[in-house]
């Protein structure tokens, strides 16, 4: 019954009119994100770390968590519309959605992603709630080399386990935890990788690498390929209300997508995409009308936003209580803790529970003002789509290189802007994933400083990693998921067939 | 296999994924490099030399993967790409880059970028652009100097706010 007493005091901090504005400002800012295409949930936060640093963390905590989620939404919309899924969740959305929409019935899609997406928000917060506590007493008792077997669990599944390709996966980590040891050694002082170069002594900036990888590496790839790209914007026509048919349709794809969608991105396994292609199969098998699938479908947008929107939810349960990111975005949101002293933890449980109830409690006020904003408010957000390109891509890039500029006003930084952008481009083009290289930057050091506080506690014997029963389980598991995509040649191929 | 033709089987090699090898193994060479640098009195636990060696293997292993991948032409396939248009940004971005290293200011520099970005986007309207591309700035400028009292880099041009 704690769970209920914290969430509580959580709602108070959180219905404080200032709290509330954060969370509106985060919902906007997201839905805006989520429905451009070209801009995504993690670059608006990276672009906003330097900018609120100054402000309440709290706050600034909420409003990142609304810029999470409003992306989720915002992203169904563009999806539905104009059938270039801004991320690779929204893949499923896109194939009913858009049929729906050119066969005039985009109202009923957009409304039916958009309830599915609060049922499931909803629901998955509530797990979240009832969840945390329960594993923060768990992981009271994790010793460092636990922590540090968990933390290879989540390398190994966010690179290798599920992406089309382990090795560009795996290539993509590496990259990134290269770029973690940039810096000064915590430990002893020494400079690791740093070439003389006086501003490298700070190691890599989570947003100098996030922003040039995200933006300017987007807008890169977007301008190479322009000549191929045929975008349409198919209009809204009729009622955006669901018929009495659509409703039956849909309730119980929603439940059933988070069903898959809140387990699977609690796990530290993360990503959307396995809920919503799973979600997606099992509609069109279960479905009564079979033969609409790829015609427009409304099982098929229904069930995998639900999924979407409940593995958003669920990547914040690893997120709190173990301080372990599974996605681009939850690492940006853990460089926003980060930014303010605070480590995502059990400890912050006992220290903050007004900032991480609060936090928690948001996350209900956000969904219903999403709700708000994405039913009657979608003809605004439509509008957005209307920007012409150059103009939109060129803002993303004076709005990218402000907040590096505001942050660190030097040559060597904006170099790297410009550099990590370049390897944006090229990592999109020969179709390497990019959110393994944030992850691995951002949690590469905590996984060395873990390893290094197990090995002074053990004197040096790497057995100590095995002689934890728990980091003992957690590096088996880390190994199977390692090796199981080179054996089973991965989920690619099945994912490839799904479409 | 054996009588297949050399030249269908050389066609194949992805020179790209080939060099993306040799940079992941150069990497690998730099961190073992860098790592040999440093000293490491700690006789109980764990030196800061450790990790670098341990992700240099990692990346010399996963080099060997990705040359093996380009030998056997199992990269992803790629559509042409309009280099010329990916060469503008990149030059606005260092004109960028020059304007700040050079005490231009931050108006002049994101607007070069604003420019450069929408010509390599297909827009044909310089003086319009530069303008739009001014104001926007100027505004950005202003709202984080007083609102956000953040102080971005002046130049001659924003000592006059």
């Amino acid at each position: 019954m704690d769970a209920f007493v914290a969430l509580a005091n959580g709602m108070a901090v959180a219905i404080q009119p200032m709290n509330m504005l954060y969370a509106l400002i985060g919902v906007l800012l997201g839905t805006a994100v989520g429905v451009l295409p070209g801009i995504g949930p993690a670059l608006t936060v990276a672009l906003l770390l330097p900018v609120t640093y100054k402000l309440d963390p709290g706050g600034s905590l909420i409003m990142f968590a609304g810029i999470y989620y409003g992306g989720m939404y915002g992203g169904s919309t563009t999806a539905i519309l104009i059938n270039t899924p801004g991320e690779s969740a929204s893949m499923a959305t896109a194939l009913e959605g858009n049929k729906m929409a050119k066969a005039g019935r985009g109202g009923p899609a957009l409304a039916t992603a958009a309830i599915g997406s609060f049922v499931a928000g909803t629901i998955a917060t509530i797990g979240l709630a009832f969840l945390a506590p329960w594993l923060v007493d768990f992981a009271v008792h994790f010793g460092p080399e636990d922590y540090f077997a968990l933390m290879c669990v989540a390398f190994v599944t966010v690179s290798a386990t599920f992406g089309s390709s382990p090795i560009r996966g795996l290539t993509s980590l590496f990259i990134g935890l290269t770029l973690g040891l940039v810096g000064i050694d915590k430990l002893t002082g020494q400079p690791r990788l740093t070439f003389g170069i006086p501003e490298l002594l700070d190691g890599v900036e989570v947003t100098t690498l996030a922003v040039g990888l995200f933006a300017v590496g987007e807008a890169l790839y977007v301008v190479s390929r322009r000549h191929h790209s045929e975008e349409k914007l198919e209009p809204v026509r009729g009622s955006l209300w669901m018929t009495k048919e659509d409703w039956q349709r849909s309730w119980k794809p929603w439940l059933r997508g988070t069903m898959f969608g809140f387990p699977i991105g609690a796990l530290p396994a993360g990503g959307a995409e396995i809920p919503t292609f799973l979600s997606y199969s099992t509609e069109k098998r279960l479905s009564k009308h079979p033969e609409e699938f790829g015609k427009g479908a409304i099982e098929g947008v229904a069930g995998p936003e639900a999924a979407n929107n409940a593995s958003a939810a669920g990547t914040l349960v690893p997120l709190l209580t173990l301080g372990l990111p599974t996605s681009a975005t939850a690492a940006m949101m853990l460089a926003g803790f980060q930014q303010y002293g605070l480590n995502p933890g059990p400890l912050l449980f006992a220290e903050r529970p007004d900032l991480v109830w609060g936090l928690i409690a948001s996350l209900f006020i956000a969904n219903v003002m999403l709700l708000v904003l994405n039913l009657p408010l979608v003809g605004l957000w439509v509008k957005l789509l209307a920007i012409p390109q150059p103009w939109l891509y060129a803002g993303i890039l004076v709005f990218a290189t402000t907040g590096t500029i505001a942050a660190k006003p030097s040559v060597v930084e904006l170099s790297m802007l410009a550099g990590f952008g370049v390897m944006g481009f090229l990592m999109r083009r020969f179709d390497f994933p990019i959110a393994p290289v944030v992850v691995g930057l951002i949690l590469g050091p905590i996984a060395e400083s873990q390893l290094r506080r197990a090995m002074s506690i053990s004197l040096g014997d790497p057995m100590a990693l095995l002689q934890s029963p728990m980091s003992a389980t957690l590096l088996g598991i880390a190994l199977i998921a390692l090796v199981a995509p080179f054996v089973t040649q991965g989920l690619g191929r099945f994912k490839a067939n799904e479409d | 296999m054996s009588d297949l033709p050399q030249g269908a089987a050389e066609r194949r090699i992805d020179s790209a994924g080939v060099v993306i090898a040799l940079a992941l193994a150069g990497l690998a060479a730099v961190l073992v490099w860098d790592a040999s640098q440093l000293q490491s009195n700690n006789p109980y636990g764990m030196g800061p030399h450790v990790m670098p060696v341990v992700i240099a293997v990692g990346l010399g292993i996963l080099a060997i993967g990705n040359l093996v991948e380009a030998l056997r032409g199992n990269l992803p396939a790629r559509e042409s790409a309009d280099a010329k248009a990916v060469w503008l940004i990149l030059g606005g971005l260092a004109l960028l880059i020059a304007i700040i290293g050079l005490g231009g200011g931050f108006i002049p520099a994101t607007t070069a970028l604003f420019v450069a970005t929408a010509t390599a986007f297909g827009r044909r309207a310089i003086l319009t652009d530069l303008a739009i591309g001014f104001v926007m700035t100027t505004l950005i400028y202003v709202a984080f100097s007083r609102l956000l009292t953040l102080s971005l880099p002046a130049g001659p041009l924003e000592r006059l706010f």
